[in-house]
């Protein structure tokens, strides 16, 4: 049996469940609060109490160990998010578990034989996972999902008993976000540049062409740690990952920090002025130019096309 | 107040990831060194608080003797000392890793008082096992809020803010508390040459933690089979423009 952590009904729901029934069945959800409309598993199994009002990873946890107590998995499994990777990794800290996180492969077993990504995804590691319950988080879209099943499950509720430790970590409050133009994150067009535009001024051009595509405004991580951009537009490992279906970057090199922001990309346009920088390996298309000359030189031309 | 930041030593891969032969490691032998990139801002946000506050910052890594050169950096931001767990360059796992910065929170403790907040990074850039800080915090019996890009500290508390779709949740922690950051928390500050060699003078505690056997071990790392594709040159400099717009039309952008 495996028990899987939902968090939310959805696609990574759908893969983390496709990865477990791999490993064992039957399936188990498990969900704190609310009785999510899941389907696939036998029993979503519900944790109750003001404790799970809204979210709180200790509390979430204590329920999680208690069940896999009463149920015997042998593995429990969330989506690699940051909740599900916070809730395992509480788990495994109380019951002094090992846990691998962004798994995209596991064979069952005495140790597990799991594969799971380092550096954002650019290295993978084969890594043998010991415990007599294996915790661990799968990847988003490493593995495709399974069809969500027509029928949800039945829904069993219980109480944990919880310390008060448990509960001095939760969501007090939610700060909606100021209404901005494109999100970078869900941008169908993203432009960026690197540090190469000289100068916070220099990102004119790249915001004339982002708002000539409709698009969003990204930059490389050298650009943010210069002061030149917020972090909030930074595209890479340690920023915004994207996946617009056009992605147009103009003098990045393509440094692995980077590509591991834009890799779900659908498109690449690379703009160097050197042939041999990296991105070309991961581009579709490429202009080998000054990106100073190159992308109003695109602007004049969308107006042009646009006019006509 | 007392603030402990933790950081990590990882190469700076640059363009390619190459692979040691034995699979076991980065090759880093053309390759630079740095603190993980959330916990630079860590390292950023307990030298503020501790100019806001007063009191004293340390920074702690658990890595090889090279790594003295990450510690010498957080100084130069404007640590005051440094605590060093020096390995044989092997990997400690994270529970391992875990159990070793435990201890000498617990020893610094004794000598010099409880610490108000310890900073790590959400995740290492290298390994990102998204653990080490919650378990320093269980063990340390502290409560832990991760994936921060937001820390006030107030009167006994410290509030706390981590995006999330459509907004930012907050969370109301009282002290001490183990906090974990995200890069864009804070822009770290260049440091100046005055700095870097008064970093140099400064105090670093070093010992020699025995490690735990590894539970998540290590077999042999791979590089993705790259999806490395001949990209199509359009052109050379503005001459290129109109077919880019022509790429740019048949995906249905322009």
């Amino acid at each position: 049996m495996v028990v899987v952590y939902v968090e939310e009904a959805g696609e990574l729901t759908q893969q983390a469940l496709a990865f477990a029934r791999f490993l064992a069945e039957p399936l188990h959800g498990f969900a704190a609060g609310e009785a999510l409309e899941v389907g696939g598993v036998e029993t979503l199994h519900v944790a109750e109490g003001e404790a799970f009002a809204s979210y709180a990873p200790a509390a979430i946890a204590a329920a999680l160990a208690e069940l896999a107590e009463r149920l015997s998995p042998s593995a429990v499994i969330a989506a690699g998010t940051q909740r599900g990777n916070e809730v395992l990794a509480h788990l495994s800290a109380r019951l002094d578990l090992p846990f691998a996180a962004n798994c995209v492969a596991a064979t069952p077993g005495d140790l597990f034989a799991v594969t799971r990504v380092r550096w954002g995804g650019s290295l993978l590691e084969d890594a043998r996972l010991d415990g007599g319950l294996k915790l661990l988080t799968v990847q988003p879209h490493s593995v495709a999902p399974e069809e969500a099943s027509a029928t949800t499950a039945p829904v069993e509720r219980f109480t944990p008993e919880l310390d008060d430790a448990d509960l001095l970590v939760r969501v007090v409050e939610r700060v909606p976000a100021a209404a901005g133009g494109v999100s970078l994150a869900e941008a169908k067009v993203v432009v960026s540049a690197g540090r190469g535009v000289g100068s916070p001024e220099g990102f004119a051009i790249v915001e004339e062409l982002a708002g000539l595509l409709g698009g969003a405004v990204g930059c490389s991580r050298a650009v943010t740690m210069a002061g030149w951009r917020p972090h909030t537009d930074q595209v890479g490992q340690t920023g915004t990952k994207i996946a617009p279906d056009v992605y147009i970057a103009c003098g990045i090199s393509g440094a692995t920090q980077h590509m591991a922001g834009c890799k779900g990309a659908k498109t690449i346009i690379a703009v160097n002025t050197d042939p041999e920088a990296p991105i070309l390996a991961s581009a579709d298309y490429a202009v080998i130019g000054d990106l100073h000359e190159v992308v109003p030189a695109i602007s004049a031309e969308l107006r042009k096309a646009k006019g006509a | 107040m007392r603030v402990l930041v933790c950081v990590k030593r990882v190469p700076m891969t640059g363009g390619k990831i190459v692979l040691t032969e034995d699979q076991q490691a980065i090759e880093t032998k053309h390759l630079g060194f740095a603190i993980s990139p959330h916990e630079e801002c860590g390292v950023e946000e307990a030298v503020r608080l501790i100019e806001a506050h007063g009191g004293e910052s340390v920074v702690l890594t658990l890595g090889p003797p090279e790594a003295e050169e990450q510690l010498r950096e957080a100084m130069a931001l404007g640590v005051d000392r440094a605590i060093h767990l020096v390995t044989d360059g092997e990997e400690w796992d994270a529970q391992a890793t875990a159990a070793a910065i435990v201890d000498a929170i617990r020893a610094d403790e004794a000598a010099s008082g409880p610490f108000d907040l310890v900073f790590f990074g959400n995740e290492s850039a290298d390994a990102g096992g998204y653990q080490v800080g919650i378990r320093t915090a269980y063990s340390l019996g502290r409560p832990a809020a991760t994936g921060l890009k937001g820390v006030a500290v107030g009167d006994g508390g410290v509030r706390c803010e981590q995006e999330v779709a459509g907004g930012r949740d907050v969370y109301e922690l009282p002290l001490p508390a183990v906090l974990t950051v995200l890069e864009g928390l804070n822009l770290p500050r260049y440091p100046s040459v005055p700095a870097k060699l008064r970093a140099q003078r400064k105090p670093i505690d070093s010992s020699s933690p025995e490690r735990a056997p590894s539970r998540l071990e290590k077999a042999r790392l791979v590089v993705p089979e790259g999806q490395s594709k001949e990209a199509v040159i359009l052109g050379e400099g503005p001459a290129a423009a109109p077919a880019v717009v022509d790429v740019l039309q048949q995906l249905g952008a322009a």
